[in-house]
């Protein structure tokens, strides 16, 4: 029910991704987001979804886990992708209600953006999936770090990411709970109009709140005890390395980039 | 007839991946009405899961429940009935708090029935003095409460209900001595009082000999022993291996008989020393 999120969820293993330094994953994801835009033709792209498959494989992460993480946006590929279905330009196809076409440049376009999409889903479930959530945080701190000069404050908004982060399955344990206690009360949850609906959530919202509150406070009190006082002179027990394999990993990455950029320059783009 | 039995009652999680465990393990139980069941068994036993199917919470993946001789799952829209048969208090119930004032907490079970709001505050006011919340503190805000006093708002809650099998999961963690002892007695006397079934889980061998009139022993999803408190605490060694102990002065009194006093099994403090006082007394001694 509430568990099947499987979206933005570590899963553990010993592969060559989730070795890398998490700081060049979270770079390659970010090229790899800007790339997947500059790829404007089928040749291009493919490579992109070559390299999001190879990938995937590489991860050693069940590749049911992916489908999970695209079956939970696959509402937002269909809703673009027919959307797209109306526009562009080449000949008509079909025609709706006499105003709306479906054009061959539309059909292209779904299709392109539908790869596009799932392309990057797929690469940041990767990411999300081989590194855990506190070398995420890490990464972001690290590679934030420059914004320190913008008086930006780096090391709490990753605190607040790692705490966050690490509250949800908790969270959504706790909601488990409540449900149940809930229900054995009587609470039905699974019928009546949305009023209703949204009426039956309180019994759930205002207990999962104070205890919220109360977590807070425990963590607070917790930190301060352990005389936490905010990143000021603060160090790290495991200082991220980059290894051979990260320098590979940019290397690797910086060829297949410029591939893409001559695929796209060499051959027609698709879209109109 | 039994007020609750189960046939082959087997619950699986993660059926089909092969994160899958079986939890409970084809359990077959019968309690009958007005029984005070102790629930005992290690972390992990299948205790809570157990208990979770037999209120229609978790659906058994195979086997049935039957609640006064009809099986819960014949009808599945009608489950929200076999609920309020079998009020269900949770671990540290208080965190299901939500109203305005206590009294309107207490009355959220029973409001859910379907009750005309004069019997629904009726039950509620009856189930609150059951527990010993005072007038004054049904109209105060159920946060404002001490621990205790969360505790036994959230109890009298499902007790409002009038179940016919009242299950109470570890009622008294996190309570201190006294709070305990008050709260097990209220138990005891709400059970006395309605004649209706108990079951209670409990980590506290201490309570359970106090109270129970049969002692449920769960190991790795199975009934390990189900009979009368002296029986289950006489057989400490078995229990010891499944990671469960007897209490304290059921263990005293084995080793004194083992040591060759003329003593028999005691479960509780009193039952002790009804028998040490006259045999210090006389002097006796095996010499």
């Amino acid at each position: 029910m509430v568990r099947d999120i499987a979206l933005g969820q570590y899963f553990p293993g010993k592969s060559i991704i989730h070795r890398l330094d998490p700081r060049v994953k979270i770079a390659l994801t970010f090229v790899y987001i800007v790339f997947i835009f500059i790829a404007s033709n089928f040749q291009s792209l493919g490579i992109m979804v070559a390299l999001v498959f190879g990938i995937l494989l590489f991860s050693g992460v069940p590749l049911k886990l992916y489908f999970k993480s695209l079956k939970a946006i696959l509402f937002v590929v269909i809703f673009t992708s027919v959307l797209n279905l109306f526009y562009g330009g080449g000949t008509t196809l079909v025609r709706l209600f006499g105003f709306m076409e479906i054009t061959t440049g539309g059909v292209i376009n779904a299709v392109f953006i539908t790869i596009r999409i799932v392309s990057l889903i797929l690469f940041s479930s990767v990411l999300t999936f081989t590194t855990s959530p506190t070398e995420l945080t890490d990464a972001l701190e690290r590679l934030m770090k420059p914004l320190k000069v913008l008086h930006v404050k780096v090391h709490e908004i990753a605190m607040m990411m790692t705490i966050a982060l690490r509250f949800v399955p908790t969270l959504l344990e706790e909601t488990d709970k409540i449900m149940s206690a809930q229900k054995a009360r009587g609470a039905d949850m699974e019928s009546g109009g949305f009023m209703q609906r949204v009426k039956a959530l309180i019994p759930i919202l205002i207990p999962l709140f104070v205890s919220s509150f109360r977590r807070a406070y425990d963590l607070a009190m917790a930190m301060e005890c352990r005389c936490y006082h905010g990143g000021e002179g603060r160090t790290k027990m495991k200082v991220l390395h980059a290894a051979p394999r990260d320098a590979a990993a940019l290397a690797f990455t910086g060829f297949l980039c410029a591939a893409v950029v001559f695929c796209a320059v060499w051959f027609p783009p698709a879209l109109s | 007839m039994p007020v609750i039995e189960t046939k082959d009652l087997t619950y699986t999680y993660g059926e089909g991946t092969p994160f899958c465990k079986t939890a409970v393990d084809h359990v077959n139980l019968s309690i009958e009405k007005g029984e005070l069941i102790g629930l005992i068994g290690h972390t992990g036993s299948g205790k809570s899961t157990l208990i979770q199917q037999l209120n229609g919470l978790l659906r058994p993946t195979s086997g049935k429940v039957l609640l006064n001789g009809r099986d819960i799952w014949a009808q599945p829209k009608k489950i929200r009935a076999v609920r309020f048969q079998v009020g269900m208090v949770f671990q540290y119930p208080e965190y299901q708090l939500f109203e305005e004032t206590v009294l309107k907490d207490i009355a959220f079970g029973p409001g859910n029935m379907g009750l005309s709001a004069a019997e629904v505050e009726r039950r509620a006011r009856e189930a609150a003095e059951l527990v010993g919340l005072s007038e004054q503190l049904l109209e105060r805000s159920p946060f404002e409460l001490s621990g205790g006093e969360k505790r036994r708002a959230a109890i009298a809650g499902v007790i409002a209900m009038d179940p016919d099998v009242l299950i109470l999961d570890e009622p008294t963690a996190g309570l201190d001595p006294r709070g305990r002892d008050v709260l097990l007695s209220q138990i005891m006397s709400y059970h006395k009082v309605r004649g209706n079934t108990v079951i209670l889980v409990s980590h506290s061998m201490e309570d359970i000999a106090r109270i129970a009139d049969r002692v449920l022993v769960m190991n790795s999803g199975r009934v390990e022993m189900f009979d009368t408190a002296e029986k289950v605490f006489s057989r400490d060694g078995e229990l010891e291996k499944i990671g469960l102990r007897v209490p304290e002065i059921t263990k005293i009194m084995a080793m004194l008989k083992s040591r060759g006093w003329p003593v028999a099994t005691a479960l509780t403090l009193e039952q002790a020393v009804r028998q040490l006082i006259p045999l210090l007394k006389k002097g006796a001694h095996h010499g």
